[in-house]
């Protein structure tokens, strides 16, 4: 009942009239400071839980750093934390290679199929043909990644590339574990690329069509450079992705836990640091021990590793970032 | 260079004394303005670029811009005026078949230029438009220098020769040259909009098209941009035919030559609207005395 005066009232207290523009308490402020506060409650909760998480990760990554020497870890390229003894060796180099060589692979999968699709989506098909397309890209993107290893485990490898490369193919190795998680990124290359690309103005392809440019030329010529900067980010999130992608290779590439050398051979198995994580992690690795310590400092390398690249996205995009009215 | 060859079709007499067709209102081309000694000191133009008939544009198969029958003249600035929804843009935009691009669009009739129909069925738009220029309503630079602007043309059309003196002369052409000659790597983004739209001009007229059509150049500009602008087109129109849509009326009176006045025909209701061509004619004639009593209301301000 916080009754607003009215204006046509003499303004208490000095002798000036007009209207009362003083702040009032009101049911509705109130309401509008519990608002603002479980904003920043929600907003404080998603930084405190990421920061604990690092935080967690830090103490056991230290507790191994105790143990084993930061030199050998990180240059290493002896990988067997699950062997006892003399046989233990903590050279991470393996599964790192590992991890960039499937991730490689996908790559060379989804980075030109992606951006095709992403051109033809965005310069070439009928508005009708990309209203079906789009959604059904979006959707693929979102197919639980065990689907693609379970796929790559039961047919790409003994139904493809036994038959074409011969029975020596391992039955996980780092081609079919490659081949999928590129098929795993593309949509979200195809969409996220294909978003940028839409993105940029119509009037910049007009006035190159205008000239007599091709369609060709447009879409590689202008629209293209035009959206560098979506399209490296859609590249960063693909290769994210790719990079922390764990079922798809667990089920088809390898798990990561036995690597006494770096594997080159596409058709062997070798695994990844995420991989490697889910599988020591579900294994019998006691608390405390070194082999679960371990488990912490590849987590930790791997965040490092995501971050850096999404540190250097930021930067890539800012730089061929351009703003249009 | 437009190779495209010159025939007698192109004779303007005979073009003139053809039947015009169904549109009575359209008493402009009954005249042979270009015939008789005009006062100003150019010599007038006797041959036409655009020769178009019955021209009809269709948006989804309903009717956007109806028979417009217009001999379009060489080296003189055409300037299409008219109400909002008369359909210039839309014809202007048949005329290098930026209407292509337009899904559901669909011309009929003839434009005949150079002797050819630009809508014969073996005519390839890409090839038309890099005869006919275009520069549009909004300046639209590529995200790129200055220098790669202008260039990116003539890369694509495959024209031989000095690129940085191709470069240099299209601004010239486009009185550009001095305000950027020593910032080409800068990005265009970073010139002010009449100097933006200007690079637009002289990016179309890099490839060295005979014709340029210009949608509404000034609309988004300045009074003083607007001003360079129109120079600009009085400058250059002794190498090019211009074709330009305009809402600024007292602009079509500054620049053009001709002046085709188009309107919106409702007989078929508020939901069908159909863009018709009025009155084409000498611009002087078209604001002094024209013969149609909606082109006088038009431009005396009674009506739009």
């Amino acid at each position: 009942m916080a009754g607003t005066p009215s204006t046509t009232q003499p303004a208490m207290g000095g002798g000036g009239s007009g209207p009362n523009l003083l702040r009032t308490r009101t049911p509705r402020s109130v309401g509008e400071n519990a608002i603002r506060v479980s904003l920043f409650v929600a907003a404080a909760i998603s930084v405190i839980t990421t920061t604990l998480i690092v935080l967690s990760l830090l103490r056991e990554t230290v507790a191994f750093f105790g143990d084993v020497g930061a030199t050998e870890f990180l240059f290493g390229t002896k990988w067997t934390p699950q062997l006892a003894g003399e046989q233990q060796s903590f050279g991470m180099v393996p599964v790192l290679v590992g991890t960039l060589y499937i991730t490689g692979i996908a790559m060379l999968v989804a980075v030109p199929l992606g951006l095709l699709a992403a051109i033809y989506l965005s310069e070439y098909a009928p508005p009708r043909v990309r209203k079906i397309i789009k959604p059904i890209l979006e959707v693929l993107a979102g197919v639980p990644t065990i689907v693609f290893g379970f796929f790559a485990l039961t047919f790409i490898t003994p139904e493809l590339l036994r038959p074409l490369l011969g029975p020596e193919v391992q039955q996980s190795n780092q081609l079919a574990a490659g081949l999928l998680v590129g098929l795993l990124v593309l949509p979200t290359i195809a969409s996220v690329a294909e978003d940028a690309m839409t993105a940029v103005p119509y009037s910049l392809r007009e006035g190159a069509f205008g000239m007599g440019a091709s369609r060709l030329i447009v879409s590689l010529r202008v629209v293209f450079p035009a959206a560098l900067s979506g399209i490296i980010a859609a590249l960063v999130l693909g290769a994210s992705r790719a990079i922390g992608e764990t079922l798809v290779i667990l089920l088809a590439g390898g798990s990561g836990q036995l690597l006494p050398q770096i594997v080159t051979d596409p058709t062997q198995a070798s695994g990844s640091m995420a991989a490697f994580i889910a599988s020591t992690a579900t294994g019998d690795a006691p608390t405390g021990s070194i082999e679960f310590e371990t488990i912490f400092a590849v987590g930790f390398t791997l965040f490092v590793i995501c971050l850096v690249l999404n540190l250097l996205s930021i930067r890539l995009v800012g730089k061929y970032r351009q703003v249009y009215e | 260079m437009p190779d495209t060859t010159r025939t007698a079709e192109s004779d303007p007499t005979k073009t003139m004394d053809e039947p015009t067709g169904s549109t009575s209102s359209s008493s402009a081309h009954e005249v042979s303005p270009h015939l008789e000694p005009k006062p100003a000191s150019e010599t007038p133009s006797t041959e036409t670029i655009f020769d178009c008939r019955n021209v009809d544009v269709l948006y989804s198969g309903k009717l956007a811009v109806a028979e417009v029958t217009a001999p379009l003249m060489k080296r003189e600035i055409t300037a299409l005026i008219g109400p909002s929804g008369c359909g210039k843009s839309t014809f202007l935009r048949c005329l290098n078949r930026m209407n292509d691009l337009i899904p559901g669009a669909e011309v009929r009739g003839e434009i005949i230029y150079h002797g050819q129909d630009l809508y014969a069925k073996d005519v390839d738009p890409v090839q038309v438009r890099k005869h006919i220029g275009m520069v549009f309503q909004k300046p639209n630079p590529f995200p790129k220098s200055i220098y790669e602007n202008i260039a990116f043309g003539p890369r694509i059309v495959g024209m031989k020769g000095d690129m940085d003196e191709i470069v240099e002369n299209a601004l010239k052409r486009a009185s550009l040259w001095d305000d950027v000659k020593d910032r080409l790597k800068d990005n265009a983004f970073g010139m002010s909009g009449g100097q933006q739209q200007r690079l637009c001009i002289a990016r179309a007229l890099a490839v060295e098209p005979d014709v340029l059509l210009m949608d509404e150049p000034c609309s988004a500009l300045d009074p003083i941009s607007t001003n360079r602008i129109e120079d600009l087109m009085l400058e250059i129109k002794e190498q090019y035919s211009i074709v330009i849509v305009t809402h600024n009326m007292q602009q079509a009176a500054r620049v053009s030559d001709k002046t085709a006045f188009f309107t919106v025909d409702l007989s078929a209701g508020e939901s069908n609207r159909v863009g018709r061509l009025v009155e084409h004619d000498v611009t002087e004639k078209i604001f002094t005395q024209p013969e149609d009593k909606r082109t006088e209301e038009y431009v005396t301000g009674k009506f739009g």
